[in-house]
């Protein structure tokens, strides 16, 4: 009785099995990977607090400094371009809008709304991390290396580490577009997507909380 | 688990936001974004009206903001509203330790830092 009401729910019979909460092993299984990797930038934005203002030498995130430029000591500007950064937030909180229509098409079997939105979201993600690799390389161009000083290297920790799970999450999602334009994605398979879909919504948020701590806090 | 249990969770699962909501949620996340950068730049620029009134509070401004943004893409985007509690609880209690770990190591750092040895 309980199989047959857990199979009906959650799609065709034969990916249906019974579980003790009555919910999908994989979907519990992705919300505890997710609480897993809150603890992971955890850490990383607890060490970039506890080092913040703490750098011996420039560049910093906000004032002019004195930094090693070309082996000599000049004064350097801060580093960070505010209205680049956030119009690259603004990108990623839409990517999130637009990976819920995707999922909205997939549970309704609206395979256009659903390939047309996955793709802008997959398009987002990209811009996003092509506007982390612009900011990487400028930073790196204004004498702001890996090992120049404390903020630097907690930055660097932090926002790469970002970057490399938005990364990852255009890799999911481009492997589910791709299934979705073989047609691979029926309604029935949404909780694929749906998977996919937590992980990119996860990304998103740990932005919302990066970009006020470590862009916009003095 | 009987059959009531085992379907009254899954339709949850189901019953999420329309397009419309969703449209709606991410005007609002974009708005509060546009608080955040003009509360920043208030607080930067002495000479931008209300800088005295933002400048000792913005810090505060953005953590409330961004908490709002979180918790709106978490509800809504993230479907915790609709779906099984036990999803939340395996969000939320990690987010509290994780919070929790945040503040202690700030505090911990800061009084070693201060502390006479």
């Amino acid at each position: 009785m309980a199989q047959a009401a857990i199979a009906h729910a959650d799609g065709p019979i034969d990916e249906a099995h019974w579980t003790s909460t009555g919910l999908n092993s994989r979907k519990i299984a992705i919300w505890a990977f997710i609480g897993s990797e809150c603890m992971f930038f955890a850490s990383l934005i607890s060490t970039y607090l506890v080092y913040k203002g703490k750098s011996l030498v420039g560049p910093l995130p906000h004032e002019e400094s004195q930094c090693m430029l070309h082996g000599k000591m000049q004064a350097c500007e801060g580093m960070f371009e505010i209205p680049l950064v956030t119009f690259g937030t603004a990108v990623l909180l839409f990517s999130s809008f637009f990976v819920v229509l995707a999922l909205y098409g997939a549970q309704n079997g609206n395979r256009k709304m659903l390939i047309g939105w996955l793709s802008a979201t997959v398009l987002c993600g990209l811009f996003f991390v092509g506007m982390q690799v612009y900011e990487f390389y400028h930073f790196y161009h204004k004498g702001m290396g890996y090992s120049t000083n404390l903020f630097s290297s907690t930055f660097f920790t932090l926002t790469g580490f970002h970057g490399t799970h938005v990364t990852l999450g255009i890799i999911w999602l481009g492997t589910m577009l791709h299934q979705a334009i073989k047609g691979k994605v029926p309604p029935e398979k949404a909780l694929n997507l749906e998977m996919a879909a937590l992980y990119w919504h996860f990304v998103d948020v740990v932005w919302i909380v990066i970009f006020p701590v470590v862009y916009l806090m003095r | 688990m009987d059959a009531h249990s085992v379907s009254h969770g899954d339709a949850a699962d189901h019953a999420h936001p329309t397009p419309w909501l969703y449209g709606k949620i991410a005007i609002i996340l974009f708005a509060l974004t546009a608080l955040e950068v003009i509360s920043y730049e208030l607080a930067r620029r002495p000479t931008a009206p209300m800088h005295g009134l933002i400048e000792p509070v913005v810090v505060p401004i953005l953590l409330v903001l961004s908490a709002i943004k979180f918790a709106l893409v978490a509800m809504f985007y993230m479907h915790l509203k609709q779906d099984h509690k036990l999803f939340t609880n395996l969000f939320v209690w990690p987010l509290i330790i994780a919070g929790a770990a945040i503040i202690a190591l700030i505090i911990l750092f800061n009084y070693w830092l201060h502390a006479s040895y």
